[in-house]
């Protein structure tokens, strides 16, 4: 059995890059994974998914109802996967949303936070002000290592070797920024 | 020996490396664009790598090359695979000297396509072999020794990943990177490369008698194998293995199908060792039309009996499903969960700032009852904004349009397409709907690269794959020498300006050309040129929502006034829309 762990959000915001983070860290460890990204036309300001499945020698995608752990870097994308979450499974997630232009060009409803929570429901769901401690750490750009860093010890991987795939991953001027991120994630969120 | 985490497509390079690969050609597809990516950005590259116009013109240079005794691939999508299918019939025929691979990423599920054919019938149809990876590992393992599977039959081999291979990632185990020491060299032969009909006649039958080897070969390389467990049997192929062998019982046997053509001796002896067979595939049922032929009386279940849809992409679960609807054991069992209802939807959009969008709000205003035929690119996404009417492949924007005016209709006919499609298959119609007197607009929305597929360079850049400085293609100059009198050049940026254009090319008749010119903005982001951002201000707002309805992300309503919000690119295009001025520059204090 593999620890799934899905990671969405809108294209450009850095799902691919947090999914390699994770997928460095098991190669640090000797441990198989497979993961599954949105590529081409999805990316476009569109709803994205990565999938990460650690400890996993056959395919690299997650069936609903499964997922170990979801990191979403935006509110309504949270709801939009949220059935992906197994029974016990948690969600790290913004606390922002980006409304879709469809709700101002095609007329749809525009949900608000109580509904978009309304629609997540009994899963756990563990709220981060990733913009706030993004800008603390020095860069609103590091938004998805904080939440990477707020999820981190549920994932079956060492801290060190997760600080040592971010210093790998990210581009080399932007390795400290990074980690003070995702040690601001960690520190808010190692109380759940 | 090192392992890393890779992308498909990056390990199917870095094998294509191992196997000391000497040149490489492409025309950028998602699911496929990476391997060329990857080889043109290697460090210390030593080989050949460019982008060309198309893939018809890709593999006629990867085959001559091969033909002078060079290891070469040829990378597209399926339905690039159908533009390069002509010399892929023939290629067949003369054969190949230096290892010559075929690379047609398919799209199961057409995440990101116009339709879900599979390559592996066009394997069938030339009769070449074809490679279908079922993993990531195996794909790197896989192309690396395709090069010298062709060398051994002389012939092209059609390697087929799909999306689930191509952008998936894994743990892989990566070889050396080979130096490569080769020189090019043509060795003349016409009666292997001449295909006039006395040549082409031997070299069918000399094809044709390579077959019942190559089966044999396929399965002494282990890439067509078994596992005989249990009186139940499964055949499987492509990722849909790697499905199946997470989810199905250690009671059941297994045929694994790699490699095609499928020796049918070996196949009808695994099947015949069982009582009941399940064929599961993606896409087409090459394995289940052979497995037909050898069963003799064992019943086998797949696409053809229902119980495996034809299209569509197959998952865990799916596969789990399947299988138990045919009565074979599964040893994972998937909840049956429905997704959240009522959420806004989210496809992708042109990006805050894009100069397409602009564009295609000008032509609808200009062109209130006009019809858009439309092309392949970022702008098919103009859709949502009702400016795509027809959408079929690469480069059929300017021959439906031609078509459409030639058969009579009446409304005006604008068609969009990109500079990179233009120079793919668009300029063949210009020059027919010219030639052949057909009324159209046509708009070229050059934004000087290919930005769909990951920003690859094409010859409007200036900027070859390898990254040397070239004189990049004049669109004007070729569309003039193509017969069009009406070309104009002007940035959809200045709205008025365009808009006049547009009705200068409304009043005409013939083939008007108008080449709306403008960086793509993510190369803009990338150049660090930044215009600024805009803001509305909200007490001269009336609400009228005349620049939501232009459609950008960047423009949100709250309590009925417009707001722009951090996506603004400062295309500044929203100002000139706004009917009573709210919107303007932001100012630092």
């Amino acid at each position: 059995m593999s620890f799934d762990v899905l990671i969405v959000g809108i294209g450009g915001q850095g799902t691919i890059l947090t999914s390699n983070i994770l997928g460095e860290a098991c190669v640090i460890e000797g441990i198989h994974v497979r993961g599954a990204e949105t590529h081409g036309m999805a990316q476009r300001g569109g709803s994205v998914e990565s999938q990460i499945r650690i400890g996993q020698e056959y395919g690299p995608q997650i069936a609903p109802g499964t997922a170990d752990l979801i990191i979403s870097f935006d509110l309504m994308e949270a709801a939009r996967y949220c059935h992906y979450l197994k029974k016990g499974g948690f969600i790290f997630t913004s606390q922002e949303y980006v409304v879709p232009t469809s709700v101002f060009t095609q007329d749809f409803p525009a949900p608000d936070e109580h509904m978009i929570m309304g629609l997540i429901g009994d899963y756990k769901v563990i709220v981060v002000e990733a913009r706030r401690l993004a800008e603390e750490a020095g860069s609103i750009l590091t938004q998805n290592i904080v939440l990477l860093g707020a999820a981190s010890s549920h994932l079956p991987l060492q801290e060190q070797s997760l600080r040592d795939a971010v210093s790998r991953t990210v581009p080399k001027k932007t390795i400290e920024l990074n980690l003070k991120a995702f040690d601001l994630g960690r520190a808010v969120c190692s109380t759940h | 020996m090192v392992v890393k985490y890779l992308l498909g497509n990056e390990a199917i390079a870095h094998g294509c490396l191992e196997a000391a690969l000497d040149t490489a050609f492409g025309y950028p597809g998602t699911p496929s664009s990476e391997v060329i990516d990857t080889l043109r950005t290697w460090p210390d590259r030593q080989s050949y790598v460019e982008w060309s116009v198309n893939e018809k013109v890709a593999y006629e240079e990867a085959l001559a090359s091969s033909w002078c005794g060079m290891r070469s691939i040829v990378t597209m999508k399926h339905v690039g695979l159908n533009v390069a299918a002509d010399p892929l019939m023939t290629s067949a025929y003369t054969g190949v000297k230096g290892g010559f691979v075929v690379m047609s990423a398919d799209d199961p599920f057409a995440h990101s396509s116009q339709n879900e054919q599979d390559s592996r019938c066009y394997a069938a149809f030339a009769r070449i072999p074809c490679l279908d990876p079922s993993s990531v590992q195996e794909a790197h393992d896989m192309v690396r020794d395709a090069f010298s599977l062709s060398e051994e039959f002389l012939l092209p081999v059609l390697f087929r990943p799909t999306t689930r291979i191509c952008h998936s990632k894994s743990d892989v185990t990566l070889g050396e990177v080979a130096a490569l020491d080769r020189q090019a060299s043509f060795e003349k032969d016409p009666r292997q490369y001449v295909v006039i009909p006395a040549h082409t006649r031997v070299l069918h039958k000399q094809l044709n008698e390579k077959q019942a080897s190559l089966k044999k070969r396929l399965v002494e390389s282990g890439y067509n194998r078994s596992t005989i467990r249990g009186k139940i049997g499964v055949i499987t192929g492509g990722i849909a293995a790697s499905y199946v062998h997470e989810v199905v019982s250690d009671s059941v046997s297994i045929a694994h199908i790699g490699a095609y053509p499928i020796d049918e001796e070996w196949l009808s002896g695994f099947i015949r060792s069982h009582e009941r067979i399940l064929v599961v595939e993606e896409l087409a049922p090459v394995i289940e039309e052979v497995s037909r032929q050898v069963a003799g009386l064992v019943p086998i279940l797949g696409k053809k009996t229902g119980h495996v849809p034809y299209e569509g992409e197959l998952s865990p679960s799916r596969v789990a499903q399947y299988l138990k609807a045919a009565d074979i054991p599964v040893k994972l069992d998937y909840p049956v969960i429905q997704p959240p209802a009522g959420l806004p939807v989210r496809p992708p959009i042109l990006c805050a700032g894009c100069m397409h969008r602009t564009a295609m709000y000008a032509i609808r205003k200009v062109f209130r009852d006009g019809i858009f035929p439309s092309d392949i690119g970022c702008y098919t996404l103009g859709l949502q904004l009702g400016v795509v009417d027809t959408t079929i492949c690469m480069g059929a924007s300017i021959t439906v349009a031609s078509g459409m005016a030639q058969a009579g209709e009446k409304h005006d006919i604008v068609c969009t397409i990109g500079d990179s499609t233009f120079l793919h298959t668009g300029i063949q119609g210009l020059l027919n709907a010219v030639y052949n007197d057909a009324n159209i607009t046509v708009v070229i929305l050059d934004n000087r690269i290919t930005a769909m597929t990951g920003h690859q360079p094409n010859p409007t850049t200036g900027v070859t794959a390898s990254g040397v400085e070239r004189p990049a293609v004049s669109l004007e100059m070729l569309c003039r020498s193509c017969g069009v009198s009406f070309v104009e050049t002007v940035s959809p940026s200045d709205l008025v300006q365009f808009t006049g254009v547009l009705k200068d090319a409304k009043a005409r008749k013939g083939v008007k050309v108008i080449i709306a010119k403008q960086p793509c903005v993510i190369t803009e982001r990338r150049a660090k040129i930044n215009r600024g951002k805009y803001r509305v201000s909200s007490d001269i707002c009336i609400g009228c929502k005349a620049c939501i309805k232009f459609g950008c992300p960047a423009i949100e309503l709250h309590s009925g006034i417009a707001l722009i919000t951090d996506l603004c690119s400062g295309c500044g295009v929203c100002t000139q829309i706004c009917p009573v001025s709210a919107i303007s520059l932001e100012v630092k204090e």
